[in-house]
């Protein structure tokens, strides 16, 4: 199925979790943080969180910055 | 130096009242030792969307170890209340602390803050239970709602963000100081190590900067003479200064001249 992840479409299983999802992206989720669909997914949940068709997902992180 | 002089915010102790921005540097090993030189331990970062096309970015994280440098999440970019709570709440759920450098910018071309926008923001999220340090103009009575609504601390800019014009207004920052008793930060505006010398001697509890450093021809260089720059205005504002005369005194005794 599709999803939206930062922006750009992606494809997924039905099996994939958003645990998954990152390590398959190569990205320490301790280090971020993922919204889907707006709502924030607690770090304990990522194991168990499926994606849907369509899901928007952000996974967002620090960068650096001082002052916009 | 005094060492229980120390900065402390939302009960957060700062080992440095010196303040650093991650942004602008080359790479991360110059905004790592920019740090390290600057002996700030609160270095504020931005959100964004992590790269998931390539597997071999480097992590800000990876040089900026949040075991050493207590990290402050910025809601730089933000235009509207909106985008600026929800990036308050990605950095809590990707972070380590509650603190948040609230930014709500109201125009493109200074980047001077929303005020009205700011201080809707900063209500909701102190409600929320962060600790809020907002960018704000130079205004004592939004200064004043500010602290009313909860804030940590206020952080006035000196001069538009990354302008290096150093304290624009001292009168306000005075005036703000008097105002409020959270700390008072000055945020933005600050060009070379005098101008955070000056932040300071007026009393001013900290001072944050990005530019300053990051922008300079030795960043390094620069972020040390700016440890000692606010290091050196918060003694002398300690030491309290000798009242400006407009003619001679003498510093040696008259007794004992020869004749």
């Amino acid at each position: 199925m599709k999803i939206v992840l930062n922006g750009a479409a992606r494809e997924v299983t039905e099996s994939t979790t958003i645990s998954s999802l990152l390590e398959e992206v190569g990205i320490n989720p301790d280090r971020v943080a993922v919204e889907v669909n707006l709502q924030i997914i607690d770090r304990h949940d990522l194991k168990s969180t499926f994606f849907k068709e369509g899901d928007q997902v952000e996974v967002i992180g620090f960068v650096g910055g001082g002052i916009l | 130096m005094d060492v229980h002089d120390r900065l402390v915010v939302g009960g957060i102790e700062f080992k440095s009242r010196l303040i650093v921005g991650s942004g602008k540097y080359k790479d991360f090993i110059e905004t790592q030792k920019a740090t390290e030189a600057s002996g700030a331990d609160v270095i504020t970062v931005a959100v964004r969307r992590v790269n998931v096309l390539d597997r071999t970015k480097e992590n800000l994280l990876d040089y900026i170890n949040p075991k050493v440098y207590k990290i402050l999440p910025n809601t730089a970019g933000c235009y509207t209340v909106q985008d600026a709570i929800r990036t308050a709440h990605l950095a809590r759920a990707a972070g380590i602390s509650d603190m948040v450098k609230l930014e709500v910018i109201g125009d493109e071309k200074t980047l001077f803050p929303d005020t009205a926008g700011l201080l809707e923001a900063a209500k909701i999220l102190v409600k929320e239970g962060f600790i809020v340090l907002p960018y704000t103009n130079d205004d004592p009575v939004v200064a004043k709602r500010l602290e009313e609504i909860g804030c940590a601390a206020v952080m006035p800019l000196a001069a538009p963000i990354g302008s290096g014009l150093g304290i624009r207004n001292p009168y306000n920052i005075r005036i703000i100081l008097e105002t409020v008793r959270v700390p008072v930060i000055v945020d933005a505006g600050v060009g070379t190590a005098s101008d955070a010398t000056i932040a300071m001697e007026l009393g001013c509890h900290g001072v944050l900067m990005n530019t300053g450093i990051a922008g300079a021809k030795d960043p390094i260089r620069m972020a040390e003479a700016m440890k000692y720059a606010v290091i050196a205005g918060r003694q002398a504002y300690l030491a309290g200064r000798i009242p400006k005369k407009l003619y001679a005194t003498a510093s040696s005794p008259i007794e004992g001249m020869i004749e």
